[in-house]
């Protein structure tokens, strides 16, 4: 008899705080993939903040705690393209020269992925496919498309959704101005960004914007919610496992 | 140029309130981005051009001695004369004597950006000699009196209609009455004041987008044909480049000349291509008396084996800006130095200090799409995140971001305290938010500033986990 994969799922600080159902989601659609799906529950964060302030010695610290916590899995699974990223491209760079660390981070690098790009890539997809009707848009993070490919996958998955309708956003390759700390640090620049990005989304006339990851969706959603804007956004993972019955992201 | 880069954030606001600035911005981001994509869709060999010039660069630069060499010897041997400048004022003391050597009153530049890296238009200035500069982007900012904003477009800011109002201004007295609003109109208008600069010139001062250490020669790219008369009519012809710019033959060169072009504008070649050699020969029909390379370290040296070094590679196309969201929303003048967009956001720390620069490396979103269109494959985030490093460990940068961070890193460092802590907040959070967001929270304020903070749902996910499995609800 065959194993089931054993997946590690690493909810991301932002679906851990701010946002549970992504995290059942995710554990639905692998579980339904056939997974053994585990939380491990000394997770904090992946260490972006600290990483990408420069703070070297706290992402290290950091970086250990999560490899020593998932190591023990087949597969790490986290519901972002960049927090993936920084697991799987990021933590061998921070180790470079301590071999035993570095052998670690590099022996976990290759088992880590973006939900949506292991389910299409290492899976095969659960039956029946999913319903949801109605129009939407999906907005590629850039760590995913960019570090990852994160492209293809979550389009696979979205146009096997009965009822759905998906329509390409116009710049989709620009930036929606999150960037982590970059929105707080240059809260002006990141507006004009946010704004544009929002102009791009609600001209495709789609009801609902999907994404992969929550630190960009958090962006626009709130963008669009100050706008007044009655577009709803959503993880692409609530959709997928049908989940997406719930308030979308900042709506009540 | 004096840097003026701790005032980022100033002028990055006040661009975004510009609507003369933003007009221009948003015309030219589509016309630089669309271009290039037609141009790389005419041309499937790309990426294997754009590998083949990566290697060119990463050769030439580990054997940047033997080539510099070679080059210096070339170039004496055809007549002309290599001068070594370590910095920016070594590279101006160069330039001015040999100016003065020449008796030269009136100097005609093409457009250099490594001119504006070691400030030669002050230092010509104050040898009280009069310069004009013949790129029509950098005719017209020298007009403006302003410095570029683009490494290849320096009036990319500019409108049509200010361009109008400053010829108009400034030709008016030369005995152009008329107000001219069209381009070929300004175009010519430009060309007809320039000529008679050209003639006059005693000597011509250019850059250079590559040194070939085979033959010795230079190469200049421009649109408007004004590098062949900056370096053909004067008695002496100047050089200024960066020792980076060596490649090590002419198949090199027109390598990555098939990648600067479509990086930089979308053509497949620049309207005129210059290979120049020496001065004068007997046999050819015009050309200087004099030709001078004067080599611009500044810097880049130390820049050799460290995590800095691909920036060498760097063949100045201006891809990385035209592609950069922060760039197109602020333009260039936000940057307070002579390299701006994400090439920029790496030289300028390097050669003017973090102290100073400090704010370019954060102002950028880490979103990858500057490297994925270097012609030369520069891992700009990694260098800027490398930058945010030494500014880090070097203790610069905001007390209270370095607070903040300090806090939110003790604590995801302590998993145990970190779940009880937020597991509270998180609760609290719920309780406060009022129709699942926030419209305005403290702490928060760069945030809810321009955007709700869609509000946390009451539990952690971790704990709502750990409540079905111990419930067994699943």
């Amino acid at each position: 008899m065959k194993m089931p994969v054993r997946v590690g799922l690493f909810a991301t600080c932002l679906v851990d705080l701010f946002r549970p159902n992504v995290g059942f989601a995710a554990v639905k659609l692998l579980e339904e993939a056939g997974c053994k799906v585990e939380v491990p529950p000394l997770q904090t964060c992946c260490g972006q903040p600290a990483y990408n302030s420069g703070d070297f010695k706290t992402s290290r610290d950091i970086a250990r705690q999560v490899i020593a916590a998932f190591e023990g899995y087949d597969y790490v699974v986290a519901p972002s393209g960049s927090c993936a990223a920084v697991l799987k491209l990021h933590y061998p760079l921070l180790f470079p020269t301590d071999q035993h660390w570095r052998g670690r981070a590099e022996a976990l690098a290759p088992r880590c992925y973006e939900l949506m790009q292991f389910l299409v890539d290492k899976l095969e997809p659960g039956e029946p496919p999913p319903r949801c009707a109605g129009t939407v848009t999906y907005h590629d993070s850039c760590s995913g498309r960019r570090e990852l490919g994160v492209y293809e996958q979550p389009r696979t998955l979205l146009d096997r959704v009965e009822g759905l309708e998906r329509i390409e956003v116009e710049d989709g390759e620009v930036c929606c101005g999150f960037g982590g700390t970059f929105c707080v640090k240059y809260p002006k620049i990141s507006e004009r960004m946010v704004s544009e990005k929002a102009d791009c989304v609600r001209r495709t006339g789609a009801g609902a914007l999907l994404g992969g990851d929550l630190g960009c969706l958090f962006n626009i959603a709130g963008r669009l919610s100050r706008e007044g804007s009655s577009m709803k956004v959503y993880h692409a993972a609530e959709v997928l496992a049908e989940m997406a019955d719930g308030p979308a992201i900042g709506k009540d | 140029m004096e840097p003026s880069s701790r005032q980022f954030p100033v002028r990055a606001h006040a661009a975004l309130e510009n609507p003369d600035l933003q007009a221009a911005m948003g015309r030219a981001k589509g016309g630089f981005i669309d271009k290039r994509r037609l141009a790389l869709e005419r041309i499937p060999e790309f990426d294997a051009l754009r590998e083949a010039g990566r290697e060119i660069k990463e050769h030439t630069l580990s054997h940047l001695d033997y080539y510099l060499e070679h080059f210096e010897e070339r170039v004496t041997q055809s007549g002309g004369a290599v001068h070594w400048a370590a910095n920016a004022q070594d590279a101006c003391r160069i330039v001015v004597d040999l100016c003065r050597n020449a008796e030269a009153r009136h100097v005609t530049k093409g457009k250099s950006m490594v001119g504006e890296e070691i400030g030669i238009n002050e230092a010509l200035e104050a040898a009280g000699i009069e310069r004009m500069e013949t790129d029509l982007g950098e005719y017209i900012i020298q007009l403006a009196d302003e410095p570029p904003s683009h490494i290849i477009a320096p009036a990319v800011h500019k409108t049509r209609q200010q361009v109008s109002e400053l010829f108009h201004r400034h030709h008016r007295p030369l005995g152009y009455t008329e107000v001219r609003s069209e381009v070929a109109d300004l175009v010519n208008e430009a060309r007809s004041v320039l000529r008679e600069k050209f003639l006059n010139a005693d000597v011509g001062i250019t850059g250079a987008n590559f040194l070939i250490a085979e033959t010795g020669s230079v190469t200049l790219v421009t649109n408007e044909g004004n590098a062949d008369l900056t370096n053909t009519l004067p008695r002496v012809h100047i050089v200024t480049a960066g020792i980076e710019k060596m490649v090590p033959t002419l198949e090199d060169a027109s390598t990555l000349l098939r990648l600067l072009a479509r990086s930089a504008t979308g053509q497949e070649m620049s309207t005129y291509t210059t290979i120049t050699t020496g001065p004068r020969a007997r046999e050819d029909l015009d050309g200087p008396d004099e030709f001078h390379v004067v080599l611009v370290d500044n810097g880049r040296s130390q820049m050799l084996g460290n995590e800095f070094h691909p920036m060498l590679r760097c063949i100045r196309c201006g891809a990385c800006m035209n592609h950069c969201p922060v760039y197109s929303s602020v333009g260039g003048h936000a940057y307070g130095w002579v390299y701006v967009g994400p090439m920029g956001s790496v030289l300028t720390p390097l050669m003017v200090g973090l102290e100073e620069a400090g704010h370019l490396p954060n102002a950028c979103t880490l979103n990858g799409r500057c490297e994925e269109v270097c012609p030369v494959g520069i891992p700009l985030p990694g260098m800027l995140r490398s930058l945010r490093r030494r500014q880090f460990e070097d203790g610069l940068g905001s007390r209270r971001a370095r607070l903040g961070l300090a806090a939110w890193g003790w604590l995801a460092r302590r998993p145990r305290l970190y779940r009880r802590l937020v597991d509270i907040g998180v609760r609290v959070l719920s309780l406060l938010g009022r129709r699942g967001r926030f419209r305005r929270l403290p702490f928060a304020s760069g945030w809810t500033e321009a955007r709700d903070l869609p509000a946390p749902s009451g539990r952690t996910f971790l704990s709502a986990w750990r409540g079905q499995a111990k419930g067994a609800v699943r």
